[in-house]
């Protein structure tokens, strides 16, 4: 194309879009000026048009009272700045912007499509975020009169992130028509709370406040504990009134002495102390050569003797004094300090804290109880990984200290079944019994190979397996890498059960719980009713008899020690799935698990469950009284174990007669 | 105790006052022997070594060898609370390390508190002892957020004092978590895990960063020691090198004296059979109270002298693994008899240097390579099976394999009673 074409064609684009603005700018002058939306807004338009926060609450509060059915939309488009304004008319109109220059407007009415005009005689609405802000909780009020439930339930949740005064009436307008009972709940307990802290006088605001009495919910709290806030004040004499809570002492373990001075400093009822720093900058500044206040520089290192130089100073006039201890006293003495409530007037405060008091006292019930549901969580999960030494260890004698690397192992084979099978529910079913049967042929060969020779001397088999230990983690390092793998729940299992605000557990916590329940069973049954069972115990107590009688104890020993891997090897998918997959998932468990075995007692079942629940309560209840440390709670809990085998150096249930023998 | 025997009845008369009238050495040879290898070797490294010799050994490999030294007095520890009294404690590393800390407290803060005078030594007033004190902690403890000496490190600007904890806080550990145990009668595989949960106690608590010994950062910097920064290191490898040579003789001459007496013969009758021992008369607690108290002891002191060369200490040294890797040097080497719990220390601990350290030729073969620093636990973890199983006598076993003109009845070695039938069969 040359140039010159070029040059022409542009002049052509140019005069063509002159005329079509001619020919647009006839149907913008269309529009509806008398539509009753035009008519509210037109009213309030130097508002709309200079919006302020301070300003433009009229404005939303004529559209919501209008009842116009445009006025939501008119709302909404004005939020998204999508309303502009004709600047030769006045006139209000939605617009979609085709390109930098070109807009597409539509009446705001009835949304006509009034063509493509240039913006030129259009300015945007920008309404800052304040603005937008009131703009949307006007618009609360029109979703909350919404046919669909999701949207008022989406306006409920907007109101309680962010309440307004002006959604307390529009609740109340809306509860008595609510027709679901479970949003009008909602609906009340939201207008309760907006009641607190909106409410006009303040026989509601107590009347609102009583009815949360022994709530949990932490909205409840939230809305409540600024009303009890209190501050410390200083005067000549203690004001008489209901706002003043209680006098206080400097001294006293709510205002020490310090804090209280400072008070009075920010009162400006007493000179500011001079800081330690003061003695140590004033000794600086008056350095004089190689003196100060004709004290050797050099001197100065101890306090003793910058004490008494600087005390040469103040004589000398050349630095402040430090007050000194009884003059603080008497500025204190001279004082009252008193507590009083600033959140609110004090009737209101004081019927708050009785509700606050209550909740407390139900919270701390309902925290013990959240607590025992972790313990038990906790104690199911040692339960789980203890079991299957319960057997090896317990019944057998054997100390195997790979045993946590079994429940590694097991936690593995998870992983990898969830590689080639991607439903979790399915891989999960799957994984359980091919988990059992790789740790139960790894046990079955450790027995074999290492255990079986070693039957006699139990240090040793100590310290084989700690071999076995140390090389299956190193193996499953190399394999696996030292990243942690994921072992995903099946979505069933996802989220939690959630009793009240305070009390909630993991669906996941209880699988595991129930798991624990059926090896307890499995156990049981398979010890107390069944000729494998029967044999095992004829072997533990009496391996030649038991061969006399025609069992074999060396295939006995081998189902056994394979049957008490076998369990580890489930214990690790079920521990998998409640914490990451690692190489050294099996060290953190294997202490622990020894430690639940010992404590309850070796070679009886319900003991390690004893086991297991007092070191699962145990450590939960030291985490509680030291949340934020749970190193702590474990070396406590350590701590504990071993001062409790002092006492019971058999555990809580100790084995008697024969059976203790073996 | 008054019906019992005396701990010592034999020593009341002074070494070699018993029934046997030749010298212990003479009695010994063994003994003689180590000494005299120690001695070489120690000669050896320095005329090799860079700081006074011809500079073919590097500094590096002379701390690597003074630790190891090191390790060999704790496996010392280890063989005669375990291989010759049956307690087989995971807790030895925790009194090693506990030495360290010891140390290294008074390492820091004497290194920090130079460093600290120096840097107010330019302000205008001369610095007050609380001034001092004030910036070595914030120096000290600013990486965990603290800036007050917590009062555990109340005497660590004191030399003396912190020795002397090197000493005392290992062996009243020993003493109160050993009198607990054994009076409770708690033995075998339950004392075993007991010691473990000893060691993962004190390292969990020694992670927090609240327990005043600065968490999981640990102490560092304990390399330089303080007033001597102008020494170079090579020097003071060389120091620690016959320092370490000097306490591992003399741990080896107190644990060889110790064994050899009737002393060394109950507590080898109460590894073979406690119940024997305890209705022959004799307190087995207090016999397995003193081994026990004694060994941690030699094991802080072990610690003190490697922690300096290593440089740093963190709780993951505490770790129960490190008392497992403990038994498993005792083992290989040979538990039992005391030179081989060294022999096994130095041979495994410098094996896995070499192998750790990727100075090892990896394997190619052809489908997989094998990297030895992947590979080297998995074989030590699989060796360690392989000896317990076929060779409970470890590398110190092949020595009895050496004909000697001299073998007959009791002399076999310096423990004859090690891994006798009797043991085998319990």
């Amino acid at each position: 194309m040359s140039p010159s074409a070029h040059l022409g064609r542009v002049h052509m684009q140019r005069l063509l879009a002159f005329f079509l603005c001619l020919m647009l700018a006839l149907p913008a002058a269309a529009q509806d000026a008398d539509a009753p939306i035009q008519q509210v807004m037109q009213t309030h338009a130097d508002l709309i048009a200079k919006a302020s926060r301070r300003t433009i609450q009229t404005a939303i509060d004529a559209l919501t009272a209008s009842g116009l059915p445009a006025a939501q939309e008119v709302m909404e488009r004005w939020q998204d700045k999508e309303m502009w304004q004709d600047e030769t008319t006045g006139l209000f109109v939605f617009v979609e912007e085709i390109d930098r220059d070109t807009i597409r407007i539509f009446d705001i009415s009835d949304g006509t499509d009034l063509g493509e005009v240039p913006d030129d005689s259009y300015k945007q609405l920008k309404p800052n975020s304040g603005v937008r802000g009131l703009i949307a909780a006007g618009l609360v009020k029109f979703q909350l009169f919404d046919d669909s439930p999701a949207i008022r339930r989406l306006a409920l949740d907007a109101i309680a992130r962010d309440p307004e005064q002006g959604h307390l009436a529009a609740l109340r307008d809306v509860i008595a028509d609510e027709p679901s009972p479970a949003l009008a709940a909602i609906m009340t307990r939201l207008e309760r709370l907006l009641t607190i802290e909106f409410g006009d006088d303040e026989a509601e605001k107590i009347a609102a406040i009583a009815h949360f009495d022994g709530d949990l919910g932490v909205d409840a709290r939230a809305a409540l504990n600024p009303l009890v806030t209190t501050r410390i004040e200083v005067g000549e004499a203690v004001p008489e009134g209901p706002e003043v809570l209680r006098t206080l002492r400097p001294g006293d373990e709510a205002l020490p002495k310090t804090q209280a001075y400072q008070l009075l400093v920010d009162a400006d009822l007493a000179p500011p102390l001079i800081p330690a720093s003061e003695v140590r900058e004033a000794l600086i500044r008056n350095i004089d050569g190689s003196t100060v206040a004709g004290v050797q520089v050099a001197s100065l290192n101890t306090d003793r003797a910058r004490n008494a130089a600087f005390a040469t100073l103040v004589a000398e006039g050349l630095a402040e004094p430090a007050a000194t201890e009884e003059e603080i006293d008497t500025a204190l003495a001279a004082y009252q300090f008193f507590e009083v409530f600033i959140g609110a007037p004090p009737t209101v405060a004081l019927a708050a804290k009785d509700v606050l008091s209550g909740i407390e006292t139900k919270l701390a019930l309902n925290q013990t109880a959240d607590l025992a549901l972790d313990a038990i969580s906790l104690a199911s999960i040692y339960f789980l990984a203890a079991i299957g030494l319960a057997i090896t260890f317990g019944v057998m004698g054997v100390i195997n200290m790979a045993h946590g690397e079994f429940i590694m192992m097991g936690a593995y084979t998870g992983y990898v079944v969830q590689l080639f099978v991607p439903d979790h529910t399915l891989s999960i079913l799957l994984a359980i019994p091919l988990a059992f049967m790789v740790t139960f042929a790894a046990g079955v060969a450790m027995e074999r190979l290492v255990i079986r020779w070693l039957y006699h001397r139990p240090l040793e088999t100590l310290l084989a397996t700690f071999g076995v230990s140390i090389a299956l983690q190193q193996l499953a390092k190399n394999i696996f890498g030292t990243q942690a793998r994921p072992l995903t729940a099946p979505g069933w299992l996802d989220g939690s059960m959630v009793i009240n605000d305070v009390v909630s557990i993991s669906y996941i916590r209880i699988a595991i719980f129930i798991l624990a329940l059926i090896f307890l069973a499995l156990f049981l049954i398979v010890m107390n009713r069944t000729r494998l069972g029967l044999e095992v115990r004829a072997v533990t107590q009496n391996p030649r008899m038991a061969a006399s009688m025609g069992i074999n104890p060396d295939r006995i020993n081998m189902l056994t020690f394979g049957f008490g891997s076998g369990i580890a090897g489930i214990a690790g998918v079920a521990i998998g799935l409640y914490a990451k997959v690692t190489s050294e998932m099996g060290s953190d468990y294997i202490v622990q698990s020894f430690m639940t075995v010992v404590v309850g007692g070796v070679g009886n079942i319900w003991g390690t469950l004893l086991g297991a629940a007092m070191v699962g309560s145990m450590q939960k209840g030291i985490e509680f009284l030291n949340p934020s440390n749970t190193l702590a709670a474990q070396t406590y809990m350590i701590l504990f174990i071993i001062l409790f085998i002092q006492f019971r150096p058999r555990g809580i249930i100790a084995l008697k007669g024969r059976a203790a023998e073996a | 105790m008054t019906d019992t025997p005396s701990l010592f009845p034999k020593y009341a008369g002074g070494l070699g006052a018993g029934p046997q009238s030749r010298p212990f050495i003479a009695r010994h040879p063994s003994v003689l022997i180590f000494i005299a290898c120690l001695a070489l070797f120690t000669l050896c490294v320095t005329i090799l070594s860079e700081g006074f010799g011809i500079g073919v050994v590097s500094t590096s490999f002379v701390k690597t060898l003074g630790k190891t030294l090191c390790l060999c007095m704790v496996a010392l520890a280890m063989d005669l609370v375990w291989g010759y009294c049956g307690i087989l404690s995971l807790g030895h590393m925790a009194f090693f390390g506990i030495g360290g800390y010891a140390i290294g407290m008074w390492l820091m803060y004497a290194r920090t508190e130079i460093i600290v005078v120096q840097s107010l030594a330019a302000a205008p007033l001369p610095p007050t002892a609380g001034e001092i004190s004030q910036g070595i902690a914030t120096q000290i403890f600013g990486v965990v957020g603290a800036s007050e000496f917590p009062p555990i490190w109340a005497f660590a600007h004191s030399l003396p004092l912190q020795l002397a904890a090197i000493v005392i806080v290992p062996g009243l550990l020993a003493l109160v978590f050993g009198w607990l145990a054994f009076r409770s009668r708690v033995t075998g595989v339950y004392l075993s895990i007991l010691t473990q949960a000893m060691t993962l106690a004190l390292s969990l608590y020694l992670f927090q960063n609240d327990s005043g010994l600065r968490g999981n950062n640990g102490l560092s910097g304990l390399q330089n020691l303080p007033g001597l920064g102008d020494v170079p290191q090579s020097t003071v490898s060389i120091w620690f090198l016959w320092a370490s040579a000097l306490a591992l003789g003399l741990a080896y001459l107190l644990c060889a004296w110790i064994v050899s007496g009737k002393f060394g013969s109950v507590i080898r009758a109460i590894r073979d059979d406690e119940a024997r021992v305890r209705f022959l008369g004799y307190s087995v607690e207090a016999y397995k109270l003193t081994i026990f108290t004694l060994t941690a002891v030699i094991a802080g002191i072990a610690g003190a002298l490697y922690y300096p060369q290593a440089g740093i200490i963190n709780p993951a040294e505490i770790a129960p693994i490190a008392s497992i890797y403990l038994a498993v040097w005792v083992a290989i080497g040979g538990r039992g008899r005391l030179y081989g719990a060294v022999i096994g220390a130095a041979f495994v601990s410098l094996v896995s240097t070499w192998f750790t350290g990727g100075q090892a030729p990896d394997i190619n073969l052809g489908f997989y390579t094998i990297s030895w620093v992947d590979w080297w636990t998995v074989l030590l973890g699989f060796s360690f099976v392989v000896v317990t199983l076929f060779a409970p006598k470890g590398i110190g076993g092949l020595i009895d394999l050496v004909p000697s003109p001299n073998r007959h009845g009791a002399d076999l070695g310096p423990d004859a009673g090690s891994l006798r039938e009797s043991e085998a069969d319990r």
